[in-house]
């Protein structure tokens, strides 16, 4: 891996994450595979539960200390093992070479104090040796980036409204200049106009500075308009992978996709019901033994309730189900679809 | 007063207020001359972005909130200045389902307890055991398993505290239910579920409904009416269909292309934006509200209100530009 040039600013290898209680074990993410390109975007679309700020919270080594736990797996951040490195040598990464956009603004500002000294703040403690003038200019540079005025870096986090509090989190977030940056459902908060302020300043933002970018989401449109690439998660795994065009224009799917996409209201057509997907996720303290979906899926078969299905591929796109595995079986010989 | 369910709506309102006093004597316009009607059967979607007073409309229509002034006429009757006691037997027929499912249930109560007590609150069944039968009878209907009625709300997640929400509100066979973003709070799968269970009992009840969402697709799914708001104010309302196919109002067409819409085809062509944000509701000053975040403005749009016009059948928008053509 080392040896050969990275082309991958971060590559997740069979990651397997678990809340531990005195009650109960939680599987949280159950042998996640996932690669985010250089430069590139990569959607992570998931409902609530599927593990999806589980991921992002691994990645960053911020899981909760008493109960989470990597049980195993790598995870590889340009080219070297992020779940190798201490607490110390992550310390320079957070915030740094990786950092993190919250969904809820409200909460993930300090309140007493002001928002010029909170960006200060980050980029003080990555740059030492910066003075307090080169500090401020960084300051100002990075609030004009986001378009807020630099004279109101004096102002608290309550005089700013909900959008222009997201856009100070942001210029956070991007004032060290990451390598990668995870946003985790960023425009949940906001109202429609506002949320399609932030998501074009978060395009042009991540153009011109060629961050790489991993979008956290449960929204199918958002995907459409900034991702590269697309993973859907369904309990803890990638159940279906592949570049947009494979997401939102290819023929085959996974049936979860499929009823996540049946499940949007569309703008374009009028139909009298709509055609969710019956049942909810599984229990994930008492995870089903075969396909992770079967107990919800249309198409389910007996193998589908006695193990995990393999992964198929097709050029780019990658889907997890029994259905594609048998296809592919009998029109290409010689797919060996156990490698895995 | 005719009565003829074609032509009286079961719920209408001239020209609604709902000012909130503020420290200093100033007012916060929430509601700000609405005029709607909703008639047997039909669902009025009202959609606007957070602060436009949709929720404190739904609430100022059920009095729970009480108007500044203007009429609200339920099923020909103006109760507008019923009192409490004259107001109970009306609210039998007028529910609401919150937003939230997590804050508006009691923790402490099991799932029967909480769909039966409206039922013993207006002693609408001579015994217990009636009550509960019927409570039984409507968790069927919203597709509560019946394990589920000893449960506490806490055990369930939250697509079916919603249906709690729902069959609570159905106890007390309304005619009316104003929904409160009863869909918001829930995952896309379940919202799903939820809107087709909404849906499915209305055919079955002939309910109206005043359906209240920011989320313009919902809305599109569910609604016969919509009504778009903005700051108190109506800005534009029409069929479900034509609103869609046709807006007119510079801020509803804003509204509709900042959705994302789930289709890559459509990706490289850019958002289009509506510079700012929504301004302060607080003493308001005449003229249009959306004027100073309209590229369409003019020195007029800031001095009177538009007048809410008739563009087409059944079509209203309150624009000068619009309007003035």
């Amino acid at each position: 891996m080392a040896h050969t040039e990275i082309q991958n600013i971060l590559e997740i290898r069979d990651l397997k994450v678990i809340y531990k209680t005195d009650l109960e074990v939680v599987e949280a993410v159950n042998g996640l595979d996932l690669t985010i390109g250089k430069g590139k975007t990569l959607g992570l679309v998931g409902e609530t539960g599927a593990g999806k700020t589980t991921t992002a919270l691994s990645i960053l080594k911020l899981l909760p200390s008493i109960t989470g736990r990597i049980l195993q797996g790598e995870i590889y951040f340009d080219g070297e093992d992020i779940l190798k490195k201490s607490e110390h040598d992550m310390q320079s990464v957070r915030g740094n070479r990786i950092s993190m956009v919250f969904q809820d603004p409200m909460t993930s500002l300090n309140p007493v104090l002001t928002v010029g000294d909170q960006i200060a703040e980050a980029v003080q403690l990555h740059n030492p040796d910066m003075s307090k003038e080169q500090i401020n200019e960084r300051v100002a540079a990075t609030l004009n980036m986001v378009g807020i005025m630099p004279s109101r870096s004096g102002d608290y986090p309550h005089q700013f409204s909900g959008g222009m509090k997201q856009r100070v989190v942001i210029a956070m977030a991007l004032s060290c200049e990451p390598e990668l940056l995870i946003a985790d459902e960023p425009t949940t908060a906001l109202d429609v106009t506002i949320q399609a302020q932030v998501l074009t300043m978060i395009r042009e933002l991540r153009d011109r500075l060629g961050t790489s970018m991993l979008m956290i989401t449960h929204d199918l449109g958002i995907v459409a308009q900034t991702c590269d690439d697309v993973a859907v998660m369904y309990s803890g795994i990638i159940i279906e992978a592949g570049t947009a065009e494979d997401i939102f224009l290819g023929d085959k799917h996974h049936p979860y996709t499929v009823g996540l996409f049946n499940s949007i209201p569309n703008l374009d057509i009028k139909s009298d019901r709509l055609n969710p997907i019956t049942g909810l996720m599984p229990d994930p303290t008492n995870l089903p033994k075969g396909c992770v979906f079967a107990p919800r899926c249309n198409h389910q078969m007996e193998i589908c309730l006695e193990a995990r299905p393999g992964v198929f591929e097709e050029g780019t796109h990658k889907i997890r189900c029994y259905l594609f595995s048998e296809a592919a079986g009998n029109s290409k010989a010689g797919v060996d679809l156990n490698a895995e | 007063m005719l009565n003829d369910n074609q032509t009286v709506p079961l719920l209408e309102t001239v020209e609604l207020r709902k000012l909130f006093k503020l420290k200093g004597g100033s007012n916060l316009h929430a509601v700000d001359g609405i005029n709607m009607k909703i008639y047997a059967g039909k669902t009025l979607g009202v959609v606007g972005e957070s602060g436009c007073g949709k929720s404190t409309l739904g609430r100022t229509i059920l009095k729970l909130l009480e108007p500044t002034s203007g009429q609200i006429l339920f099923e020909g009757n103006d109760i507008t200045k019923y009192s409490v006691s004259k107001m109970r037997p009306v609210r039998k027929d007028m529910q609401i389902i919150f937003q939230d499912p997590y804050s508006c249930i009691d923790p402490r109560k099991s799932v029967i307890e909480i769909i039966s007590e409206y039922m013993f609150i207006h002693k609408l069944y001579k015994s217990r055991v009636e009550t509960f039968n019927k409570a039984a009878g409507l968790m069927d209907m919203v597709g509560l398993a019946r394990r589920y009625a000893n449960s506490y709300p806490h055990e369930l997640d939250g697509g079916r505290r919603q249906r709690i929400g729902i069959a609570r509100a159905l106890s007390l066979n309304p005619k009316f239910i104003v929904c409160d973003e009863p869909v918001s709070a829930l995952d896309v799968s379940v919202q799903a579920q939820n809107l087709n269970l909404l849906m499915d009992i209305q055919d079955e009840l002939g309910l109206a409904y005043m359906f209240v969402t920011h989320d313009l697709s919902v809305v599109k799914h569910i609604s016969d009416d919509i009504m778009v708001m903005y700051l108190g104010k109506c800005v534009e309302r029409a069929t479900s269909d034509e609103l869609f196919a046709n807006p007119q109002h510079p801020y509803t067409k804003a509204l509709l292309a900042a959705i994302p819409k789930p289709d890559i085809r459509m990706r490289n062509k850019e958002f289009q934006l509506i510079k700012g944000e929504v301004s302060s509701p607080v003493n308001v000053k005449p003229g249009c509200r959306f004027a100073s975040r309209c590229d369409y403005a003019v020195p007029e749009c800031s001095q009177r209100d538009p007048d809410f016009v008739e563009t087409s059948p059944e079509h209203f928008v309150a624009c000068y530009i619009v309007n003035g053509r």
